[in-house]
C-alpha cells in the first residue's frame, strides 16, 4: 500500500506546529496504525531526521496511552477502537491520512503527536479514590451488591483515560472522563460514603484545569474506545447537585 | 449571577430557565390557538383573553419570571459559550468530529440567536404595541390585539420569518429538552429513554402548533 501521510510536527509547547507530508510505499494492510508510524520513524531515523514522537504503551487497546486524531476523528475511523487497535486494512492504497495530536487548552502539545494529559491525573488526585484502606476482599455475602449494579460500576470503571472524549468534544469538556470515575465509585458501597466530597472536588478541579462544560452532544461516547455511557455525566450532575443542595 | 463560576451550576440555570420557557411555550400556544376561531367570535374571545392576561396579578408575576428567564438563559449561554471557546484551544486542520453528533446539538447557540432575534421582533410588533401603543377597541371595549395579529400575518414575508424562527425553535427544543434533564441529573436509563421520546414529541408538537397559526391566518383571511 502507498500512503500519503500528513503528520503534525511541532518542536515544543512554545513553537507553532505544522503538517509535514511523508510518502510511505510499502505499508502492509495487516500493520497496526502505530506500526505504520514506527515504519515512518525508522525511515526518518535512517535519513538522520528527528522521528515523530507519539505516545503508546501496551498496544493492546488497554492502557489508553496512544491516541491521535486520524483524518479528523479521535482514534480514527473505527468506532470504539484505540489508535493501536486500528489497522492499515481500514485504509486504501493511495489514501491520504492526516495525523494530528489531541487538541484542547488543558492538553498542551509536548512534541509532535504527544500531548500532556496530566490534567487527567490531577482530576483523579482531587478525589478519584477511596481514602480508607478497604483491606482484604470481604466475605461475599457480607456486602450485597446486585449483579446489575456491579456490572454498571464496572462499565464506568472501564475508562482508560485516553482523552478522546476531550479531543472530540467541541467544548473540550472532560465530563465523560471525570464522571466515569465519579459514578463508578458512587455505585459501590465503599465509594458511596465520600461521594459528595469527591464529586465537588473533582468537578472543581476539572474546571480549574480549563476544561469546558458539557452540552450533551453525546459525541464523546461515540468516539470513546470503551463506549463509556454519557449517562455517567448525568449521574455526575446528580451527585454534584445533591452535594450542593445538602450543604 | 456573574459570580457563579461553576459550569454545572451555570448549566443548571440554563436547564431550569429552559424548562420554564418550555412550559410557557405550551401555555402560549394554547392561548393563541384561539386565533383560529371564526373571525367574529375569535376577535372578541382573543381580545378578552389578552385583556385577562394583562390585568391578572398572578399572570403579571409569572410574566416577570418569564422575562427574567429569557434574559438569564441568554446571558448564561453567552458566558458559557465564551468559556467553552477558550477551553477548546486551537482547531484541527482536518476536522471530521461532526460525524459523532447531531448538527443541532452543536448549533444551539446559532439556533438560540435566531430565536432571540425573533423574540425582539415579536415583542416589538405585538407586546410593545399592546402595552404602549394606540390600539383600536373591539365591540366589547377590549384592545383589538386580534386585528393587529391578523393584519401582520397578511404579509408573506412576515409569515416566512415566523416559519424560520419556529423551525429554529423546534431544533433548539429537540436538543434542549432532554439535555436539560441530563444537566439536572436524571441518569436512570429507563427515564432517559422516556424523556428523549417526550422531548421529540414536544419539539414536533410545538413546531407544528406554532406553524399552523401564521399559515392559517395567511391562507384564510
Amino acid at each position: 500500500m502507498k500512503i500519503d501521510l500528513k503528520v503534525w510536527r511541532q518542536k515544543n509547547q512554545n513553537t507553532k506546529g505544522h503538517l509535514e507530508s511523508y510518502i510511505l510505499d510499502e505499508v502492509d494492510a495487516e500493520m497496526s496504525f502505530l506500526e505504520m508510524l514506527d515504519m515512518l520513524n525508522l525511515k526518518l531515523a535512517k535519513r538522520g531526521e528527528r522521528p515523530v514522537e507519539f505516545d503508546h504503551d501496551c498496544r493492546e487497546g488497554i492502557c489508553g496511552q496512544c491516541g491521535v486524531m486520524i483524518n479528523g476523528i479521535a482514534h480514527g475511523p473505527l468506532k470504539n477502537t484505540t489508535t493501536c487497535q486500528l489497522h492499515m486494512r481500514s485504509f486504501k492504497d493511495g489514501d491520504t491520512i492526516y495525523v494530528e495530536p489531541f487538541k484542547a487548552k488543558a492538553f498542551p502539545v509536548i512534541r509532535d503527536l504527544k500531548v500532556d494529559r496530566s490534567a487527567f491525573d490531577d482530576i483523579i488526585a482531587a478525589g478519584g479514590y477511596i481514602s480508607v484502606n478497604t483491606g482484604q476482599a470481604p466475605e461475599a455475602n457480607s456486602i450485597l451488591i446486585s449483579h446489575d449494579e456491579a456490572e454498571s460500576a464496572f462499565d464506568s470503571a472501564a475508562c482508560i483515560g485516553c482523552g478522546a472524549c476531550v479531543a472530540t468534544c467541541k467544548n473540550a469538556s472532560a465530563a465523560l472522563f471525570t464522571s466515569s470515575k465519579i459514578s463508578q465509585l458512587a455505585k459501590l458501597p465503599q465509594g458511596k460514603k465520600e461521594s459528595s466530597k469527591r464529586t465537588v472536588n473533582m468537578v472543581n478541579r476539572m474546571e480549574d484545569l480549563g476544561f469546558g462544560h458539557c452540552t450533551n452532544t453525546e459525541a464523546c461516547q461515540v468516539e470513546c474506545p470503551q463506549d463509556i455511557s454519557v449517562l455517567n455525566i448525568a449521574q455526575m450532575n446528580y451527585e454534584y447537585n445533591k452535594a450542593k443542595l445538602k450543604k | 449571577m456573574w459570580f457563579i463560576k461553576n459550569a454545572i451550576t451555570r448549566k443548571n440555570l440554563m436547564a431550569i430557565t429552559g424548562l420554564f420557557l418550555c412550559f410557557f411555550l405550551i401555555i402560549h400556544l394554547l392561548g393563541n390557538l384561539q386565533l383560529l376561531m371564526p373571525p367574529d367570535e375569535g376577535r372578541l374571545q382573543y381580545n378578552l383573553y389578552s385583556d385577562f392576561l394583562s390585568n391578572n396579578i398572578l399572570v403579571k408575576l409569572i410574566s416577570y419570571v418569564l422575562y427574567a428567564s429569557i434574559l438569564a438563559h441568554t446571558i448564561d449561554s453567552i458566558y458559557l459559550s465564551i468559556k467553552a471557546k477558550k477551553a477548546s484551544g486551537s482547531s484541527y486542520v482536518l476536522d471530521k468530529r461532526n460525524r459523532a453528533s447531531k448538527w443541532y446539538s452543536r448549533q444551539m447557540m446559532l439556533l438560540g440567536t435566531i430565536v432571540f432575534a425573533f423574540l425582539v421582533i415579536h415583542f416589538k410588533d405585538f407586546w410593545f404595541i399592546y402595552k404602549f401603543g394606540a390600539l383600536p377597541m373591539d365591540s366589547a371595549g377590549n384592545k383589538d390585539l386580534y386585528g393587529l395579529v391578523v393584519a401582520a400575518f397578511q404579509d408573506l414575508w412576515y409569515v416566512i420569518l415566523y416559519a424560520i424562527a419556529i423551525l429554529a425553535l423546534g431544533f433548539h427544543l429537540l436538543h434542549g429538552f432532554f439535555s436539560a434533564f441530563r444537566t439536572i441529573g436524571l441518569y436512570n436509563p429507563k427515564y432517559n429513554r422516556l424523556v428523549k421520546s417526550v422531548g421529540v414529541i414536544f419539539a414536533v408538537a410545538m413546531t407544528i402548533g406554532y406553524f399552523i397559526i401564521p399559515f392559517y391566518i395567511y391562507l384564510n383571511l
